[in-house]
């Protein structure tokens, strides 16, 4: 067999998304966000709504999406990225809109809109990247961090006492009337990162059927912030972070 | 003839805005100006313009909805008093930023904090010198009536886009609830969509293969990147110093004694010149019409003219200070004003002006 045979589409099992840009990205080794970026890039490309698409960033590490997929998007304040969207989408209903937001984003600063974007049933896509650390500003305490967890503001390991306890936002909004489809994922593993895709495919195809809010929590890795080796971080994720944040859809109101 | 309708200055806003072809307004609401919303509700504008108008659940969410909207290239606005201007003050800050058109109305209230309901001018200093955080400047432009709340919207827009700068429209209590006849101009239609990557081509409406992705945001974390582009924004401001300052004159041609005021209190001024005038003393009046851009040449050529300025204002001094920039002390400048809600009668202002100039 020469090499011509093996370059055969039916054998490619893995290429770049088209929408994937060349910029070199700044995310560390082993953190969740480019799996994340990689599997949008490929559903925004497979739907072939390129031209139909609007990003929302947030503020975080993923501030910087608008680098890496081959889109028109918005810059957002810290927590806002809702409220852009809903306008966006609001104005342009013909256009696929998403956010895609960090847990200190989403779930800290942002809750107001978040909780009023989904009340509201706007058709908006929101990707929710549940790290438990606030990753960009050097490994703080977020609302998702695990009891006992240490961060740089939580050094000796979060205290329900005098930290509170870890927000389970994504079942939070599910009670709310205006959401259509709420699942919470992961990206660790390969059939994983296959189950994701399917998700963020079907949220992206709920929020053209005008029935309300699709919401895609990924549970990530952020082993920087973790301060433990990718394998390291995805085992710790397995045993710790699952057991808070059970992996599965939540809400689908077409079921 | 125009047709000529009574109504309030908050009512004034909402019609105009979709009469000019506005795209969305988002608002959340509070006192002196929530009739601009209720208004807008009981037209529903959705159904005859396709304008969108939304009810948010804070200022906070309001100005970003308008972000949203204006990083689309339509035409967004929201309105709010004094506390709520506060709390958009980011947002306000970012779309300077990322160099988006918007419109802002703030009908000022009391404060500081939760202050009064009732009329206020103390906004000056946050709207025309900053508000948000970082160097930056909104265009900002003073009604003195309930026909100019409804010219000023399609005013604002068209600053606006110029510029792609937030413009606002710094009203007051008086203004915003006052009923005057209102002269209704013919409808504009909204922009197409075709109009809409014309005009703003940075505009996010979805990435064509015939174009690099649009990006709207205002991060950079180089220094002489960030450097380089403030430079750019204040060219930008430094034109609009240069080209847009508007401002009224009224019997200044003669004056011996000159008024500054803007919004409500140069209609109190006027009629203070007017009484002034009757006893012989030649008084005149200066409105800024627009407060950045100031006009700081037009007071420097009156200041040469008179013997004094007063600068009457409902705050405790604030674009005084830009007042006496302008007359680089060619002149004494002096300062009245009430707070609190509390509005001088022409009568106080003309007493006020006696007891400054030492006239018996």
């Amino acid at each position: 067999m020469n090499i011509e045979d093996i370059r055969k589409p039916e054998n490619i099992v893995y290429r770049k998304p088209a929408l994937l840009t060349d910029n070199i990205m700044h995310y560390c080794p082993g953190c969740s966000h480019g799996t994340v970026h990689k599997i949008v890039a490929e559903v925004i490309g497979e739907m072939g709504i390129q031209e139909k698409t609007i990003g929302i960033c947030p503020v975080g590490c993923s501030v910087f999406a608008y680098n890496y997929i081959d889109i028109d998007w918005q810059e957002a304040a810290h927590g806002r990225a809702p409220a852009l969207a809903t306008a966006t989408k609001r104005l342009c209903p013909d256009k696929y809109v998403f956010t895609y937001q960090g847990d200190g984003d989403l779930a800290s600063i942002g809750t107001a809109e978040i909780i009023h974007a989904c009340s509201r049933g706007e058709n908006i896509v929101v990707i929710f990247i549940n790290n438990g650390i606030y990753g960009m500003t050097g490994g703080q305490m977020a609302p998702t961090t695990l009891l006992g967890m240490k961060t740089s503001t939580t050094p000796y390991g979060r205290d329900a006492k005098l930290n509170g306890f870890p927000l389970k936002i994504t079942e939070m909004l599910a009670a709310l009337d205006g959401t259509a489809y709420i699942t919470r994922q992961s990206v660790h593993t390969a059939p994983a990162a296959r189950k994701a895709k399917n998700a963020i495919r079907k949220a992206f195809e709920y929020s053209d059927r005008n029935i309300g809010l699709s919401f895609v929590e990924i549970v990530s890795t952020c082993n920087s912030g973790w301060k433990l080796s990718p394998v390291a971080a995805n085992k710790w994720m397995e045993e710790n972070m699952f057991k808070e944040y059970p992996l599965g859809d939540i809400k689908d109101v077409l079921k | 003839m125009a047709e000529k309708v009574l109504m309030k200055g908050n009512e004034a806003i909402a019609i105009s805005a979709i009469r000019n072809g506005v795209d969305g307004y988002f608002g959340y609401p509070i006192t002196p100006q929530s009739e601009v919303m209720e208004t807008l509700m009981k037209e529903k504008p959705w159904e005859t313009t396709g304008m969108v108008v939304l009810q948010a659940e804070s200022e906070v969410s309001s100005i970003n909805m308008v972000y949203g909207g204006a990083s689309c290239g339509k035409k967004v606005m929201t309105s709010s008093s004094s506390p709520g201007i506060s709390l958009m003050c980011e947002g306000i800050s970012y779309m300077a930023g990322a160099e988006l058109p918007c419109v802002v109305v703030d009908v000022m209230r009391g404060g500081p904090g939760l202050g009064t309901i009732q009329p206020s001018q103390g906004d000056y200093n946050q709207i025309v010198k900053g508000g948000g955080h970082g160097d930056y400047h909104n265009i900002v432009i003073a009604p003195a009536s309930a026909q100019d709340m409804y010219d000023f919207v399609d005013w604002g827009f068209e600053l606006a886009f110029k510029y792609r700068n937030p413009v606002v429209v710094l009203a007051d209590g008086v203004i915003g609830q006052m009923m005057e006849k209102v002269e209704i101009h013919p409808p504009k239609p909204r922009m197409t969509d075709e109009e809409i990557r014309t005009k703003a081509p940075w505009a996010t409406v979805g990435k064509p293969a015939s174009r690099e992705r649009n990006i709207i945001t205002s991060l950079s974390l180089d220094s002489d990147t960030q450097e380089a582009f403030n430079r750019k924004l204040h060219a930008k401001y430094s034109e609009i110093q240069e080209k847009e300052v508007k401002f009224t004159e009224y019997m200044t041609e003669d004056a011996e004694y000159l008024f500054t005021a803007f919004g409500c209190s140069s209609r109190i001024c006027e009629a203070a010149v007017d009484m002034l005038r009757a006893e012989g003393i030649k008084a005149g009046l200066l409105r800024p019409v627009t407060l950045f851009p100031f006009p700081y040449k037009e007071i420097s050529r009156l200041a040469s003219q008179v013997k004094s300025i007063m600068s009457i204002e409902l705050n405790f001094g604030q674009m005084v200070e830009d007042v006496r920039l302008g007359a680089e002390n060619k002149c004494p400048v002096g300062f009245y004003g009430r707070q609190g809600g509390n509005i001088y009668t022409p009568e106080e202002v003309a007493e006020e002006f006696r007891k400054f100039n030492n006239i018996k």
